[in-house]
């Protein structure tokens, strides 16, 4: 599972919901790093991240893995920014791209009863590879997701494909139940045993915070290096040297016990 | 040029180097990142990240932004202080390294300085002190001893007095005449200089109509300074006669002939390996090349040419 730098082609790209795009990557060549590879990419588990250049950009942009399947790598981006804009403007399908992968510690796949997905916005996409991922054990996660608005919603199909349950969640009520996503766990989704959350910082905490059940929170933050070296990351977490993790390094995966909130 | 090798070692001081290629403080941790990479022994020498007497978590996030050609980091000297250092990480370089690396030091104080000093030149593997007066992300020290040339100089003296090892001055760019800080560390006694460290800027996200860093400036750093960079080095060299180790922006084998052509007798890497975690070892694999392009077999002989008539 070394790090490496892998050559891509961008063999998708499309828009899947407003401001949100797709993007399939194919690995064509190994541009840096040593070690034998299981497959494509590194084979980056659930929940890790990889490091991607954006052609006239300096830093690397990170992206969770949304999808790893026939060895191709899924990830999932909202224009935010300037470099996100530029992404949907400027990449297009059979352009080559920089990759350093994989990256991070992933989720700890956990036996549980009734496993609970909980994925807000652009922290969705970790949460369909998860998805499968616990499916393959024979386990039968549910998901809730959360939105602004309808027309952000992707992927509601995917996952019932899958076979999850899904329950969507809107801010404006415009699909599904009017509130934030916490309004669900409230709900049917109480019963939850084990929780696997990622989306933005307030609702990884409005989650803790409700106490349900244990489980693993993916966090964000702006990153340098992504691989741990330039402390641009790091956060406050119980019984750790420094009481710091690097969420690009130790993370971006917290488990219950270890979050200070 | 097949069979004629290029020698790229470089001297500074006693010390000398297998090459000039450096990665800079805070960009390259204590090398357990990029040991699993690459063979680090590769290296001229690595300067570890910036070691305080006390263990510090630094500034809250967001400690980076990123600029055109470069990025701001705000990270506030995070490190878990100088007797873990030496306890933890040392070692870990002894091992993987085992060739003597630069104690990039930082303090808040003249003894909280002397004192790290003290016991980080103590120790075998440490040949050179890069003594950070430069620091632009922590308040109520670090830069401020760097902007005025009597701390600057007191502070160095200070130092002299305790180090076994010789001392490096890292300058900050962030004052009006850096000559005039460099010949004042001089005269204090600095058997080299270190320059520069990053210049203070901000970026607004204008979506929130706040400051994208938490601790609203940061320090500039990426190919956007290596030319402000280049420049200082150039106006140091003219000036002092102790060696130089130039660093801003640097991110290929050409911008290294660059530096010491300018007046560097070493050369470092920051922002470069964070892009290209592979960067420092590309760039010592380019050399060779290059310098066979421009007909030198001897790298050290280029240090300050440009200024040569």
């Amino acid at each position: 599972m070394a790090l490496k730098n892998y050559q891509a082609k961008l063999i998708r790209h499309r828009k899947i919901a407003h401001l949100t795009y797709e993007l399939v990557l194919e690995e064509t060549g190994i541009i840096r790093g040593k070690g034998e590879d299981k497959g494509p990419f590194g084979v980056p588990s659930p929940g890790q991240f990889v490091n991607l250049v954006v052609p006239g950009f300096y830093l690397r942009r990170p992206f969770s893995v949304a999808d790893y399947a026939d060895g191709k790598l899924v990830l999932i981006y909202k224009i935010l920014g300037q470099g996100t804009r530029a992404m949907a403007d400027r990449l297009e399908e059979g352009q080559a791209l920089s990759v350093l992968s994989p990256l991070g510690n992933g989720f700890t796949l956990v036996d549980a009863k009734k496993p609970l997905l909980i994925g807000g916005g652009v922290g969705l996409p970790p949460m369909y590879y998860l998805a499968k991922a616990l499916k393959a054990k024979g386990q039968e996660p549910r998901i809730a997701m959360g939105f602004k608005t309808a027309d952000e919603v992707f992927y509601e199909e995917a996952f019932r494909d899958l076979g999850l349950e899904v329950q969507v969640a809107t801010e404006d009520g415009s699909k599904g139940t009017g509130g934030f996503v916490t309004q669900i766990l409230e709900g049917s989704y109480k019963d939850g045993d084990y929780l696997y959350c990622c989306g933005p910082m307030p609702m990884l905490e409005a989650i803790y915070k409700m106490d349900l059940a244990p489980g693993q929170y993916s966090f964000e933050e702006r990153m340098g290096c992504g691989m741990g070296a330039c402390m641009g990351c790091s956060h406050k977490v119980k019984n750790y040297p420094l009481g710091s993790k690097r969420i690009c390094k130790e993370g971006p995966v917290f488990r219950t016990e270890e979050i200070l909130w | 040029m097949v069979g004629n090798k290029v020698d790229l070692s470089v001297r500074l001081g006693d010390l000398t180097l297998d090459n000039p290629v450096i990665p800079a403080s805070g960009t390259f941790g204590f090398g357990r990142e990029f040991a699993p990479l690459y063979d680090i022994k590769k290296l001229g020498s690595i300067s570890f990240k910036g070691t305080t007497k006390e263990e510090r978590f630094g500034n809250p996030c967001p400690r980076i932004a990123e600029t055109a050609s470069g990025m701001l980091n705000a990270v506030g000297l995070q490190n878990p202080g100088v007797d873990a250092v030496i306890r933890d990480e040392l070692p870990f370089l002894e091992k993987y390294y085992a060739k003597p690396v630069i104690a990039n030091v930082s303090g808040f104080s003249e003894a909280g300085y002397v004192e790290t000093v003290e016991k980080l030149s103590a120790q075998p593997i440490v040949g050179i002190i890069e003594l950070n007066i430069s620091c632009p992300n922590v308040h109520g020290g670090g830069m401020s001893f760097g902007t005025d040339p009597d701390l600057a100089a007191s502070l160095t003296r200070a130092v002299k007095k305790v180090s076994q090892k010789p001392v490096y001055v890292k300058l900050s760019p962030n004052v009006t005449d850096i000559v005039e800080i460099a010949l004042a560390c001089e005269e204090a006694g600095a058997d080299g200089l270190s320059l520069i460290n990053t210049f203070m800027g901000m970026r607004i996200d204008i979506h929130r109509r706040k400051p994208v860093l938490a601790n609203r400036t940061g320090g500039l750093s990426g190919p956007a300074i290596f030319p402000l960079a280049l420049r200082m080095v150039w106006d140091v060299y003219e000036a002092c006669k102790i060696p130089i180790i130039g660093m801003g922006g640097v991110s290929s084998a050409e911008d290294v002939v660059e530096m010491m052509l300018a007046g560097a007798t070493a050369v470092q890497v920051g922002a470069a390996n964070l892009i290209n975690p592979w960067a420092s070892s590309d760039i010592i694999d380019r050399l060779p090349g290059v310098l066979a392009d421009l007909g030198v077999d001897k790298l050290e002989d280029l240090v300050g040419l440009a200024h040569h008539e």
